[in-house]
């Protein structure tokens, strides 16, 4: 595709594995946490999500001439507040349930540090192309990890994906029993540690 | 009185602000390395979260609401959509004095915090916070004792923290496993733990 050109590819692919912004940057973490119990929730996230950073880096971007330097964290915050604002009254509007379930999350993505991140960290820099794909990568790679996580949870925590039952009836019968561990708060954060175990060993990645 | 002690406990334990609702993760991850300096992040959101609950709750309440201003004679005026943005406007105004504060008074305290002071500002616990009081319809009275009990929570759970990861230096820990993953891994033993208060009723 003449359309992306090699660094650009690389804007959207590195933060899917290699670059990660949750389990390698560690930053985002708040939300992806809570928001994980099922996967219908965790992707309507993910989308929310997506959609804030792509439209909040295009527009820092294109403003990023005229903000003056000491004032920039203001002027990121209130673009993406208001972006956030715009997102949450769409989902109000069109999935009412799903956003009753988010509760106060949708609003809480101002402060997911990924956001400012991106902004303060690429957007400033770069062209309004490039950083709506640098913010697609980093939306994809949080979708990623959410979704991931979201999946064990619902798996061992209701014994659903997405809603639909997985786990034979059988094997209930058989004495065994969805773990209400995964459900609460305690399952999100063992299976997150786990995925960042499992990810530096597959990247080859070391602390400190 | 007892109603007031019941709700600072279960914002303290029951419903921890950051093993039950995950906000302040990053934070938390980042300055939970030494124990001085979570003792002192500590005490800040403690501090942050006992002034923006009232202020915001005021900002909501008068301002904000549904039919809020009809003090000034606008009665189906609703600016509630305007929550988030209005809220951590507060909230960055909040810090900005804190740190003035801090620097004032304890420059040694100050120097330890360094970049994580104004990171409150983006710390989610704070918004979250002022978030929750909102959705839950407190009172003046009880979005105090709320603000004050969830950043006590806050604080007693990155001490903690602070404390196991000092420990852990002496442990032999898988190598992939440093940092993040056992501290996450950690994190949810904690959680565990917390969750045992569940059943208290005061």
């Amino acid at each position: 595709m003449a359309l992306l050109s090699k660094s650009s590819k690389a804007a959207v692919s590195d933060p899917l594995m290699s670059n990660n912004p949750i389990s390698l940057q560690v930053l985002g973490i708040c939300s992806a946490l809570a928001v994980t119990t099922k996967l219908d929730i965790a992707f309507v996230m993910t989308l929310a999500v997506i959609a804030v950073l792509c439209i909040s880096n295009t527009v820092i971007s294109l403003l990023r001439n005229m903000i003056p330097s000491k004032v920039r964290i203001i002027v990121q915050l209130s673009v993406i507040a208001s972006m956030v604002i715009l997102t949450d009254l769409i989902l109000q509007a069109y999935m009412y349930d799903i956003s009753k379930q988010l509760t106060v999350f949708v609003s809480l993505i101002i402060t997911n540090c990924i956001i400012m991140g991106r902004a303060e960290a690429f957007a400033m820099q770069n062209g309004p192309w490039k950083s709506f794909l640098d913010g697609l990568g980093n939306g994809l790679g949080y979708g990623i990890i959410l979704i991931a996580v979201a999946f064990f949870r619902e798996l061992l925590g209701s014994g659903t994906i997405y809603g639909y039952k997985v786990v034979p009836e059988a094997l209930y019968a058989a004495g065994y029993e969805n773990m209400g561990l995964m459900v609460l708060s305690p399952g999100a954060f063992i299976i997150l540690g786990l995925i960042v175990w499992a990810q530096r060993i597959l990247g080859n990645v070391e602390e400190e | 009185m007892e109603h007031y002690l019941s709700l600072i406990t279960k914002a303290v334990f029951i419903e921890n602000i950051l093993l039950a609702y995950f906000l302040g993760m990053c934070s938390f991850l980042a300055v939970s390395k030494k124990v001085d300096a979570s003792i002192g992040l500590g005490f800040a959101v403690i501090f942050v979260l006992t002034i923006t609950a009232p202020v915001n709750w005021f900002i909501y309440g008068y301002l904000l609401a549904d039919g809020a201003l009809a003090w000034l004679g606008f009665e189906d005026v609703n600016l509630s959509f305007l929550r988030p943005i209005v809220f951590i406007a507060v909230i960055a105004a909040m810090v900005q004095l804190v740190e003035m504060i801090i620097d004032k008074f304890s420059p040694s305290l100050y120097q330890s915090l360094g970049i994580f002071l104004p990171l409150i500002a983006v710390n989610c616990s704070i918004l979250g916070g002022s978030l929750f009081l909102v959705e839950r319809n407190y009172t003046l009275m009880e979005s105090i004792v709320f603000g004050f009990g969830s950043g006590l929570g806050w604080f007693l759970a990155i001490v903690a923290m602070a404390s196991i990861r000092y420990r852990l230096r002496y442990s032999n820990v898988p190598a992939k496993l440093r940092g993040v993953g056992i501290t996450m891994l950690l994190t949810g033993l904690i959680s565990i733990a917390f969750m045992s208060f569940g059943g208290i009723q005061l």
